[in-house]
Order: structure tokens, then sequence, then C-alpha cells
């Protein structure tokens, strides 16, 4: 009985800890006045300000648009590395692990400082930073994460049923398609996921490979220190969580009917 | 199948499509501000005024500046830093001199910045805003005239006083109490200002940074030293709070606009600096912003009540008193030593 309490307690302890910044945010982008501490009302001045704010839509814009495509891309090269990978002997695969977990664990400003002197060089040859740069750079640190969340997946797969489907004729592509595919899609999906919060989330790599006008929402947001986060921030941050929310809800739905139904 | 091979043509055309956007011949200026730092219609308007474009993007620190100024990659025609950087881009001769026939509104600006010690004559640089350093404080818990340091030293205020955790704004607290200048080079003067800043060490309540605000509002302090751009922030939603600037004087700080030595479109980037001094457009980045104009014309437009901010525009006379950081350059270590003695102090 009281072991029952206890666990309960706990269970809203950890979600309080997890959640009440973001219920404090979503509270604060309602506010009357400029502070983040104090409550002077309800009004939705921030978000009108919000929408009239060029300068952070267009942060927006581009975050979206990196984020997307940063993350099908990466997640198809990354899908037939893990796949090339799994398929190496076993040294081999080793190394190759090795030197993906490399980038993970190196600091992002080694990575944003040495792609930055990257571009820097390639400059010459009349590439320029903005929005091409920084969706490679995104590209380059989203691979690894893809590559991590596919290959277990592919270990717990039967590696007979692809050689079945081989000896029963169909090509090295159409059994990958058939076989493989649908084995390893969570774990594409995971990885195409944390591929797309990592790009959104990212600040440091992004500001050093980007320029020419191209800035992402950790940009803009992280420039308005000096002058203190305005709560359009907040109301920005509050639409973002509620789509993010109501996707999942809606996925993790479409899920459990399919699951009903088979 | 098809849709895969969609897919991937969707990107490449999406790709060649961005890739294009920025190949183009007509003339655009970029533009690297501080975040959140002009009214962004005015952007606007002098595309519509010009024909010239414009590609705004926004930095968070003076360092964060010049790290994408100097790696080369991207380019930029207007920039906006602080006095101490404009000091130091100028040794190294990252900046370009400034073509004064160009800029005509430049006559709007107050005299009194014409010779700032880190680039006289505007010979480099244009002012765009500048602000103080001085006390805020809440009317309700301070009874005595804030009109000097002193008032930080007083007993009477023990655990009520929050002081700017920041190497050089605080020894500047302390320098100016004793008189000295805040650029001194000499040690023995700062010995003095350590030994008065671990006198007061038992009377702060706490060094802070961006919190500060916060903590005043709270009524966890009564004395609190902060920019004026935050004080009159705080001051204009809570009419409890006073702003002084003390009569020892203290550190006024500039922005200003300069054009990088490596700059692509200068007569553009000289239009738009001669744009931004214009009365009308000072007014609107005044009015969003909300720090101190050095231009005069835009100063006469304000409201009576944020002209008579004796803290954020002080008299002349006081101003004599105020001085501008300067490099100090190898001395920097006694600066460092005497921050670092005071920390350890108990």
């Amino acid at each position: 009985m009281v072991n029952k309490y206890i666990k309960r307690i706990y269970t809203i302890a950890i979600f309080l800890f997890l959640y009440a910044p973001i219920i404090l945010l979503i509270i604060f982008s309602f506010n009357k006045s400029k502070s983040l501490s104090s409550w002077d009302g309800f009004s939705l001045k921030w978000y009108i300000e919000l929408f009239n704010d060029k300068h952070i839509m267009k942060s927006l814009y581009y975050t979206l648009l990196c984020a997307v495509l940063s993350s099908i891309i990466a997640t198809i090269i990354g899908t037939f590395a893990a796949f090339g990978i799994f398929n190496m002997k076993k040294i081999q695969r080793k190394i190759i692990l090795n030197l993906n977990n490399l980038p993970l664990l190196n600091p992002d400003i080694v990575t944003g400082i040495s792609l930055m002197l990257l571009f820097a060089f390639l400059s010459r040859y009349k590439l320029r930073l903005g929005f091409l740069t920084m969706l490679i750079a995104h590209i380059t640190f989203n691979i690894p994460y893809v590559i991590l969340s596919v290959l277990p997946k592919l270990k717990q797969m039967n590696k007979d049923i692809y050689l079945a489907a081989m000896d029963l004729g169909a090509t090295p592509f159409y059994a990958f398609k058939k076989i493989v595919f649908p084995e390893i899609l969570p774990g594409i999906i995971t990885g195409m996921l944390i591929a797309f919060t990592m790009s959104v989330d990212d600040f440091v790599i992004s500001y050093f490979t980007t320029g020419n006008g191209v800035s992402n929402l950790s940009i803009t947001i992280y420039s308005m220190t000096r002058r203190g986060i305005k709560p359009t921030i907040n109301a920005l941050s509050t639409i973002l969580f509620t789509v993010v929310l109501s996707l999942l809800l809606v996925v993790n739905k479409r899920s459990k009917s399919i699951k009903d139904l088979t | 199948m098809k849709k895969n091979v969609l897919l991937v043509l969707i990107i490449i055309l999406s790709l060649s499509f961005l890739y294009g956007c920025s190949s183009n011949d007509e003339v655009v200026l970029n533009v690297y501000n501080w975040g959140d730092y002009i009214d962004e219609s005015v952007l606007d308007d002098f595309t519509n005024e010009t024909g010239i474009k414009i590609n705004y993007e926004t930095y968070p620190t003076n360092e964060d500046m010049l790290v994408k100024l100097t790696q080369g990659g991207s380019n930029y025609d207007v920039v906006f830093p602080s006095d101490y950087m404009i000091e130091k881009m100028k040794k190294e001769g990252m900046l370009s001199k400034l073509d004064k026939s160009l800029i005509p509104n430049l006559e709007n600006i107050d005299e009194n910045f014409s010779n700032l010690e880190f680039d006289k004559g505007y010979e480099y640089s244009v002012p765009y805003f500048w602000g103080t350093v001085g006390i805020l404080y809440n009317k309700n818990m301070v009874d005595d005239k804030v009109d000097s340091w002193d008032i930080l030293w007083d007993e009477k205020y023990k655990d009520q006083i929050l002081m700017m955790d920041s190497q050089r704004d605080t020894i500047m607290v302390a320098q100016k109490k004793l008189g000295y200048s805040m650029n001194s080079k000499n040690v023995e003067e700062l010995e003095k200002a350590k030994e008065l800043l671990i006198a007061q060490k038992p009377l702060v309540l706490a060094y802070v940074g961006d919190n500060v605000k916060d903590m005043m509002i709270q009524g966890e302090a009564a004395l609190a030293v902060v920019w004026s751009g935050e004080a009159y922030g705080v001051m204009s939603e809570h009419e409890e709070f006073g702003f002084a600037l003390p009569k020892e004087g203290s550190n006024y700080w500039f922005d200003n606009i300069v054009i990088p030595k490596d700059a692509k479109n200068k007569e553009a980037a000289h239009k738009f600096i001669n744009f931004l001094l214009d009365p009308e457009i000072g007014f609107r980045n005044t009015d969003y912003v909300g720090y101190s104009t050095p231009n005069k014309k835009t100063f006469e437009m304000l409201d009576d009540e944020v002209k008579a901010r004796k803290g954020a525009y002080p008299s002349d006379e006081l101003l004599e008193n105020f001085e501008v950081f300067l490099d100090p350059g190898d001395f920097i270590e006694e600066y460092n030593r005497v921050w670092t003695e005071f920390k350890a102090a108990n």
C-alpha cells in the first residue's frame, strides 16, 4: 500500500522535474509584460509579435528546411552505410565503427571549427558560407547517429531470410527492399528522428558554418542574449512543443490502430 | 521505387534552387548586427528607397563576431562592434576608413562623441547606440540620496547590494570611487581598488550576471550596479525603481558602425550608414531598442519622459568624469591577478 504511494509520488516527481520548465515557458508566453519571472496578466501579444517578426520567421524556415533535408539525406546515406558495415569482416567493421564513433565523441566546437576551416579553404572555389554549407555540416554530424540506430536492428535480423530471398532469385537491391528494409524500419525512423532533433538543436556547428544572412533559430535566439530573451521565443517554443506533441499523439494512435487490426 | 526517385529529384532541385539564389549580380549588402538591435522595418525601407537588398545576420558577442569576420568564407559590409573591439580591430588593420563626404548625416551626431579614445574624429566608426553604468535602486528600500558610489559601501545596506560578476566593470567601480582612471596602468592604484572591493565583500549579497533584473524586481536587494539600458527596461514596468549615475563618474560604452577592410560593397555600406543616422530612422531604432541615441536630432524627437532620463542622457558636466574602456594590452595580466585575488579573499 505504502509502496504503491511511493511509486506514484516518484513517477509524478520525475515527470514534474522533466516538464516543469516547459510548463513555465508556456505560461510565460502568455504574459503581458516582458518579464520572464513575474506574471502581469494574460495577453496574446507575443504571438502576434512573433508572426510579425521577419527575422525569427526566416530563421524558423531555415531551421525546419535544414532539419528536414539533412535528416532525410543523412538517413539515406546512413542506412546504406550501416548495411555495408554490417556485411563487412569483423576487423574491418570494428575499425569503421570506431571511426564512426569519433565524430560523436568529438566536441561540437572542434567539428564546427574544422568544418568552417574546410569551407573557408573551399571559398576560393566560389563556395560561400550559407545555407548549403550549413546543410552539409548538419548531414555530416547526423550520419553517425543514423548508423548507430540502424546497426542494432540489422544485428537482430535473421540474415538467412535475406540469403534465402537471393537464393530464390531476388537481386540484392530487391532483397534489401523487400526483406531487410521492413525489418530495420523502426531503427531507420528512430535514426531520422534523432537526426532531426540534433539538427534543430544545434548551435555551435551551425554558427561557424553559416553566413551571408542565413541563420537558424538557435543562432537567432542565442544572439538575443545581450538584450534579453523576448517572450516571443516562449511563444515560438510553445507552438513547436504543441506541434511535436500532437504529431506524437497522432503517430501513436495510428500505430496502435494498426496493431489492433493485425 | 518511383517515390524514391521523386524524393531525390526534389532534394536536388531545391538544393540547386538555393544555390542559384546566392549567386546573382545585384548589389546585396551583408549586415552583421547584435541580436534584436534594430527595428527591422527600417531594413525594408532602405531596400525600397535605394534598391539595395540587405542580408541581415546577428551575433551574440563581440568575440563571436570577430571569429566569423577573421575566418573568411563569408563577407560582411556593415558591422556594429563595441568600443574596445573597435580599438582591437583597428590595431589589427581590419577596418576600412570612412569616407565622410558620403555620410552627410554625420553632423547629426552629438559633438561630445566626436573624440572618443578608441576612434578619434570618426575615422573608422560612427556611434550607433551608447549607454552608461550606474546604480539601480528600489525607492521603497533606500531613503538616502543615491548620487555616489559611496552608498555601495554603506553598512546600512548590508546584504542588499548586488555587484556585477564581471572583472573590469567591478574593478571600475572601486577605481572611480577612489578617483582613479578606470584604464589605470598603475599597480598601486589597482591594489588600492582591490582592498576597497575586499572591504565591500561582507556587504554584498551576490556578484551576479543576467539575473540582476529579476533579483531586483523580486525585492531581494535594494541596490545594484547595472547598465542604463537594463535599468530603464526595469523602470518602464516597475515604478518603485530609480536609476542614478554616480558623481565620481563611471563607464560609458559605445556600439559603433564600421565597415570591414574586405567589404565588397563599400559604397552601399556608406549609404546604409548615412541612412541609419537619419533622425527619423534613428528615432524608430531608439524607440525599439531603448538605449541612448548619439543622434542630436533624434534626441529632440523623443518623448519628454525619455529626454528627462538623467541616467541615460547625463548632463555634459557629469559626462566629463566618464570614460570608455580601453584595451590595457599586456597590463591585463595585472587586472586578472587583482580580480583573482579579490575573488579568493574572505
